[in-house]
């Protein structure tokens, strides 16, 4: 039993690890093709990488659409969130189950569903219907999340700085937003890799805005090729680096 | 009080407006659209039951949703299977101080791009990679083994990723759980075993449940998994959905299969709403 358990974890950790490590080692192949052997160590595919137009204006666009649908997703989900923990109305359960709805609907039903709307507008797919489409999946978690976070206590410093005179967007923006940080960051920085990483409805909304994933995508159908690893490996780079930033300065917070 | 209602139904507004437009109206949308028929080129508007028979009645179509089911079953159980021990090693056996550490790493790899880690597991189980590789180098087989570009293939990077999110999850609940709990059942004489099959397991199964729950979801939605490792011998629904609105430009039949994808979902809520129901009693 004492030695069962670290070598359950050893060979699920190796499990775990295996494609990461694999994709990164052969994003310095030597060669045409990412697998075994590796013939030499070469930065060659990055450099490439970074001097690829297509890929470089992806990667902007994605960043673009992550936050700024992220910012909206978290806005509408904070309001919403206020609202319905401060006040009852009629319906407010019906009302958070619309809102937690898209959650679980898989991201192709969604996709679809505004392509045919987008066709029957008469309006053309663009980053835009993407944003949109990315504001629809990430308005449920920040609502979900600034919600369960709401309690008694801020609904007092509301109140206290409501007596003392403050207008109500002055209450938001001085007490239940500073009150909610370390939840409002978690929502955006959660919303934000969802965006980042999505595919499908990037895929189905954009023709020539594409994002990342979508390019990466292209990418592969043409076949094998360490650029596509060195694409992943990058991309990979980036996040861990913003896990590891997030973990420290969010999360540790919350914790102290 | 009255003015505060109102104050309140404007800042619903704009959340509750979006979800109205950009969710619920396209689902009505489609909805009616899977009830419409193409005609040649053309789609004809119309309240007409065929796609919904043709998905019934035509195998090539019917056999997609068994085999999304079969896959989506393999997947979540295995992943359940893996997950658990290691988040309950993780909880219980790796020390407090560093078991945020533990549990980082255990899900470092959820943050390569979504696209990029299918593709990682076909350069470890391809013909030529390095799984092949290493077992032909060792002797051990003649021929390459055919891990990709198969089923095989595609549960393994289901389960890959499941793994991760599940281990999170359960490892989650398991932090919740009072640690006297266990202490009392073995002060009570009950054995290791009985202590996590009669006290711990039960506790837990919301967790497993709402885990399993969020697999399925996931995985049965999938498009990107199975058409890079799948190899396209077997279409998943999602793949037959893409290709009757891509090669097809059967815009109606793609709207009602992704209302049967819908439909399944809503199927397997219902089933575990019960089971969690019934959990509590």
């Amino acid at each position: 039993m004492k030695i069962l358990a670290p070598l359950y974890m050893a060979a699920l950790y190796a499990f775990i690890f295996l494609p990461v490590i694999v994709l990164v080692v052969f994003s310095f192949q030597d060669g045409r093709l990412p697998v075994p052997p590796l013939k030499g160590v070469t930065l060659k595919w990055y450099a490439d990488v970074l001097s690829d137009r297509a890929l470089l204006s992806a990667l902007w666009n994605s960043l673009l659409v992550a936050i700024v649908s992220s910012a909206i997703a978290l806005t509408l989900g904070f309001l919403a969130a206020v609202a319905l923990a401060r006040t009852i109305l009629p319906g407010s359960a019906l009302i958070r189950g619309l809102l937690i709805a898209p959650m679980t609907v898989s991201y192709l039903i969604i996709a679809l569903g505004l392509m045919n709307l987008w066709r029957d507008l008469g309006l053309s797919v663009s980053l835009w219907a993407t944003g949109i489409g990315h504001v629809v999946i990430n308005l449920p978690l920040c609502f979900a999340i600034l919600y369960a976070a709401m309690g008694d206590q801020q609904r007092s410093a509301e109140r206290a700085a409501r007596d003392l005179g403050a207008s109500e967007p002055r209450v938001l923006w001085h007490v239940t937003a500073p009150m909610l940080l370390p939840s409002l960051l978690a929502a955006f920085f959660l919303s934000v890799t969802f965006s980042w990483d999505e595919f499908i409805i990037a895929f189905l909304l954009t023709r020539f805005d594409v994002t990342l994933p979508v390019e990466i995508w292209s990418l592969l159908k043409s076949g094998l090729s360490p650029k596509t690893n060195a694409v992943g490996a990058l991309v990979f780079l980036v996040s861990v680096a913003a896990v590891i930033i997030l973990e420290l300065t969010v999360f540790r917070k919350r914790r102290a | 009080m009255k003015g505060e209602r109102r104050l309140a139904s404007l800042m619903l507004a704009p959340a509750v407006l979006w979800v109205l437009v950009f969710f619920v109206l396209p689902f009505a949308g489609m909805v009616a659209l899977s009830f419409a028929r193409l005609q040649g080129r053309t789609v004809e508007q119309g309240f007409y039951a065929e796609n919904y028979a043709r998905f019934w009645s035509d195998p090539a179509i019917f056999k997609g949703l068994i085999v999304s089911l079969e896959i989506t079953a393999t997947v979540t159980i295995i992943s359940l299977l893996l997950a658990y021990p290691l988040a309950w090693i993780i909880a219980m056996r790796v020390p407090e101080r560093w078991q945020r550490l533990a549990l980082l790493l255990a899900v470092l790899p959820f943050w390569t791009s979504y696209v990029v880690r299918s593709y990682s597991w076909l350069l470890v189980l391809g013909q030529k990679g390095v799984i092949n590789n290493a077992l032909i180098g060792a002797g051990l087989i003649a021929e390459p083994l055919t891990l990709s570009a198969s089923r095989t293939g595609t549960v393994i990077g289901f389960v890959h990723f499941f793994v991760m999110l599940l281990t999170l999850t359960i490892y989650a609940n398991l932090r919740q759980l009072p640690p006297n709990y266990a202490r009392a059942a073995a002060d009570l004489g009950a054995s290791r075993w009985q202590t996590f099959a009669h006290v711990i397991l039960p506790l837990t199964l919301p967790g497993i449940i709402t885990g399993a729950f969020l697999t399925f979801v996931l995985c049965i939605g999938d498009y990107i998994t199975p058409q890079i490792l799948g190899g396209g011998n077997e279409l998943t629904l999602p793949q037959i959905i893409m290709m009757q609105m891509g090669r097809q430009g059967n815009f109606p039949m793609a709207a009602a299969l992704s209302v049967v994808l819908m439909g399944t979902v809503i199927l397997a809520y219902l089933a575990c709403a019960r089971w969690l129901r019934l959990d509590r009693i």
